[in-house]
Formats: C-alpha cells, sequence, structure tokens
C-alpha cells in the first residue's frame, strides 16, 4: 500500500515546487548592491542643468533614489504613490531620471505633478548601469553612510512602503542620531 | 486613392533603407573589438527580455550594456574584468554560465546527483528483482523436453 503512494507523495512535492515558481516574479532579480556601498555620481539636475546633484551631497542622510522616466508606464501608476508619500516628509524622494528627454520629462513632472526634491539626468544611462536598474521604475533606500539598505524593482505599493521602507527609515534614524 | 496609396508605398520603400542602416549602424568600428563583444554578449543575458542573450537583443538597456562593454574593450579590459563588472550590477544572473560558487552548487550538481540517484534504485531494484526469483533446478521431464526443443531447433537450422 505505501509503496504506491510514494509516486504520489514525490508528485505533491512536485507540485509544491511548480505552484511557488509560478507565484514568483521571474522579473525581480536578486540585486547584489543590497548592503553595499551605493555608486557615487554627479549629473546635472533636470529642472535646472547649470546645478548639479551628487550622491555625495546626501552623506550622513537617508535617502530615496527613485530611477523614473516619462515613457515607463508602470512609473505613471506609481506616481500618485510617490507624491502621497513625498508630502509626508518622512523621507527626502530624489528623483534619476533614466534614458528620458529634458523635455518630455519635465512636461511629465508638470502634468502629473513633482514628488522629488530634485530629479537628476542620466541622460544615456551610465550611472543607472552603476546601480544595476533593468526596467522602471526601481528605488533605493539609501542610509547616512551611502549604502544601499533596499531596492524595490517594479513600482512601489502601499504595502512594500508601510512594512518594509518606513520600518527601515525609522530604524536607520534611530540608529543615526543616537551614534 | 490609389495615388495616395502609391505614394505611401514609395515613400516606405524611401524610409526602410534607412531602418536597415540604423539597425546595422554599431558594428563596423574596429572588427576585434566587435568580435570579442559578440562573443561576450553571447554568453550573458538581457535582462530586459530574459531568455534572450545581450547579443541578440534589441532593448534599449542591451544597447547600452553593449556600449559599455565595448569601451571597456577599447579600454583594454580583460573579459573577466569585464564579466566582474556586469555581475558587481547585475548579479549571477546575467551570466548564461554561473560561477561555480556554493549558491550554484545545486545547479551544477544536482543533475548528477539525480542521475546517479536513479542508477542506484535500478540497480537496488534488478539485484532484488533477481534475488525475489527462486533458482530451482529443472526437472528429469523438463530437462528431457528443453533437450528436445534444442534438438528440434538446431535440426531445422541445418536444413
Amino acid at each position: 500500500m505505501v509503496k504506491y503512494l510514494i509516486p504520489l507523495a514525490l508528485f505533491l512535492v512536485l507540485v509544491v515546487f511548480l505552484a511557488i515558481g509560478l507565484g514568483r516574479d521571474p522579473h525581480e532579480v536578486p540585486s547584489p548592491l543590497i548592503n553595499k556601498a551605493a555608486p557615487t555620481f554627479r549629473l546635472q539636475q533636470l529642472k535646472d542643468p547649470s546645478k548639479t546633484f551628487s550622491s555625495e551631497d546626501m552623506r550622513g542622510k537617508v535617502w530615496i533614489l527613485n530611477v523614473w522616466a516619462s515613457w515607463c508606464v508602470s512609473c505613471r501608476d506609481e506616481h500618485p504613490l510617490l507624491i502621497e508619500y513625498a508630502k509626508t516628509g518622512v523621507v527626502p524622494i530624489y528623483g534619476l531620471n533614466w534614458k528620458d528627454k529634458p523635455e518630455d520629462a519635465l512636461g511629465w513632472l508638470a502634468d502629473l505633478g513633482d514628488p522629488y526634491v530634485l530629479s537628476a539626468t542620466d541622460f544615456d544611462g551610465r550611472i543607472a548601469i552603476d546601480y544595476g536598474v533593468y526596467g522602471a521604475p526601481e528605488t533605493y533606500l539609501i542610509d547616512q553612510s551611502g549604502t544601499i539598505r533596499f531596492k524595490q524593482i517594479g513600482a512601489l505599493t502601499p504595502d512594500v512602503w508601510s512594512n518594509k521602507i518606513l520600518p527601515m527609515v525609522q530604524e536607520l534614524n534611530r540608529r543615526g542620531t543616537s551614534r | 486613392m490609389i495615388r495616395s496609396l502609391f505614394i505611401s508605398v514609395l515613400l516606405l520603400c524611401a524610409v526602410t533603407p534607412f531602418a536597415f542602416a540604423k539597425e546595422a549602424q554599431p558594428t563596423g568600428d574596429d572588427p576585434a573589438v566587435e568580435q570579442r563583444l559578440h562573443k561576450l554578449s553571447q554568453e550573458l543575458r538581457c535582462l530586459v527580455c530574459q531568455n534572450e542573450t545581450l547579443a541578440d537583443s534589441r532593448a534599449d538597456l542591451a544597447e547600452d550594456l553593449r556600449r559599455e562593454i565595448r569601451e571597456q574593450i577599447k579600454a583594454g579590459k580583460s573579459d573577466k574584468e569585464i564579466i566582474e563588472f556586469l555581475t558587481a550590477r547585475y548579479g549571477q544572473f546575467i551570466l548564461y554560465r554561473p560561477q561555480v560558487t556554493p549558491t550554484t552548487y545545486l545547479l551544477w550538481f544536482g543533475p548528477f546527483v539525480l542521475l546517479l540517484a536513479g542508477l542506484f534504485l535500478l540497480f537496488n531494484y534488478i539485484k532484488q528483482r533477481r534475488d525475489s526469483l527462486p533458482e530451482k533446478p529443472l526437472s528429469a521431464d523438463e530437462h528431457r523436453r528443453a533437450e528436445e526443443l534444442l534438438a528440434s531447433a538446431s535440426g531445422k537450422e541445418t536444413t
């Protein structure tokens, strides 16, 4: 009797593996950059190209770098959330405008609102390669020492924001001030 | 109506060569560099369309990555250095042949483990079956019949 149950058990194990496989998003490739130093950059600011923005300017602060583009459809979905989160002022959100025409990007911000403290222009996508970006939107949480603590691939969701990012921001801020 | 159709076809014909010209444009600089780029990028996965190599993909990101690799080749970097550069950013996933590290042991050796396990089970089964078959000698009657059968068979063969 037990003999006949073995194939059934093996089959059930296979079903479990397949079910897990189906539930996972193959586009989510774990980033090797988590807990590594965020690549430094200095780029022109989108709204005022005469000024630059550098990741070094953010030393000592917890901040969010959001990779976006006007051609990116999911960015449009994510945008209202970003605007809402920016209003709370919990953590400053900076934009990395990825492979976009400045006029398109500016039009996008004018139409939909601008959640970013400022956006830096990565016109030819070099900085995005340093950050391992392969699909916008992508969001990085960077701590006081310039270390990437969290990366969200694809649009942010309220769940990710309140259950992952906010607790981490609070934890990092607490540790930063007590030091 | 026909005239406007004719004109649009003509226009299309006029535009197409440029479309091709744009596609072919990135090659050609330095054949040696391009050849190395092609060889390297066939080992690399395009992260946008994940079942395509970086060499075949026409995604924007693939183009950027090819540019990056081309520049690094021109700067005299070795293939190993370029692959390290890319895996530091995109992880092992970008390699079609992931390196052998503890996290990829299962991937590399799993099939062989399964093969060995299969062979082990197979031999075990055969052995068990052989042991379970009783080895009883033929009776005198059976022996005679067997002899007869053999004799008649060999008799047929000779005729």
